[in-house]
């Protein structure tokens, strides 16, 4: 029984991505998880601040408590389901991270450089997750959708403007990982 | 009954984006130095037979759960917002390591800073509502 504890390798990944996205078309609903960050916004009071917001979030109900689903799966894939916290990326991967001073590269989940509890007195740190933050909340609305509205939802539904947002989605990464990270670290 | 269903997706998502390593930013990391077969592995399954899944509904009629019409939001036409919003959103999702889904998913593994992540994602969102009318779109 200890395979359970192990990683999924992404022929199960994949396939059980697919399923989350038949299932919630299934009960009527489409997958896409950014959403939820506006409802948030609307829930916080921004509907008095703009008409963007200004939306009957109760409609998105559904979403918010597939989002405390979410958590309580990370919860049980992190303490149940598993008994380490490695991730095994690829050894030339864990090289260079360790040169760029990610010492947790091939040793944790999260880099424990940025994602550890320290980080609360670490002001670069602390930039450096807010400044994602930022970026990912103002993108996907902007773009119309994430990872699961364009990359999954949209291009499964053959969406052009869906496979425009995934080719920015990798232009982005691409620009930070190659050319903004050098600078930073 | 139907908030028991959406809790149990949600449930399975989460220990899907843990399980898979979708949740590591280790993996956004090795996804974009092309290093691994990993993530593209997961896309790559997940929108084949998302593709094939998503045709078939269309094809035949096939209703949800209840007996409703399954409806497909189409898109709106453009390119700018999709090709702008995209680097930006990509700009982030590398740094961050997280995307919306997988974000919540590590408050549950236990992983507190990414609520800094959360809470100027939130923000960020505001901030596209705010500037909206004054974007190209």
């Amino acid at each position: 029984m200890n395979w359970i504890y192990d990683p999924w390798p992404w022929y199960i990944g994949g396939p059980m991505i697919a399923l989350i996205l038949f299932l919630l078309l299934m009960v009527g609903k489409n997958f896409g998880m950014s959403s939820n960050l506006r409802t948030l916004c609307t829930l916080c009071g921004a509907g008095n601040a703009t008409s963007f917001f200004k939306f009957d979030w109760r409609a998105q109900r559904w979403n918010l408590i597939v989002v405390i689903g979410a958590i309580i799966g990370g919860y049980i894939g992190a303490h149940v389901l598993s008994k380490t916290e490695t991730v095994v990326i690829d050894t030339d991967t864990v090289n260079e991270l360790q040169a760029m001073g990610f010492q947790s590269a091939g040793n944790a989940y999260l880099p424990t450089e940025i994602f550890g509890n320290s980080v609360f007195t670490d002001p670069k740190a602390l930039l450096l997750l807010a400044i994602g933050g930022l970026l990912v909340g103002f993108g996907a609305r902007y773009a119309g959708g994430c990872t699961s509205g364009h990359a999954i939802s949209g291009l499964s539904n053959l969406q052009l403007p869906s496979l425009i947002a995934v080719i920015g989605f990798f232009m982005g990464g691409l620009v930070m990982i190659h050319l903004i990270f050098p600078l930073l670290f | 009954m139907r908030t028991v269903i959406y809790l149990g997706i949600g449930i399975l998502f989460g220990i899907t984006m843990y399980k898979s390593e979708a949740a590591s930013w280790f993996r956004i990391y090795e996804m974009f130095t092309f290093e691994s077969f990993h993530m593209y592995g997961i896309i790559g399954a997940a929108l084949i037979i998302g593709v094939t899944i998503t045709q078939l509904i269309k094809r035949f009629n096939i209703s949800s759960f209840y007996g409703e019409k399954i409806n497909f939001i189409p898109k709106e036409k453009g390119w700018k917002r999709y090709l702008i919003g995209g680097v930006i959103f990509g700009l982030g999702w590398a740094l961050a390591g997280a995307c919306p889904g997988p974000m919540f998913t590590l408050i549950g593994a236990g992983f507190l800073p990414i609520l800094v992540v959360i809470a100027t994602a939130i923000l960020g969102t505001f901030l596209y509502g705010v500037f909206k009318d004054k974007l190209p779109h």
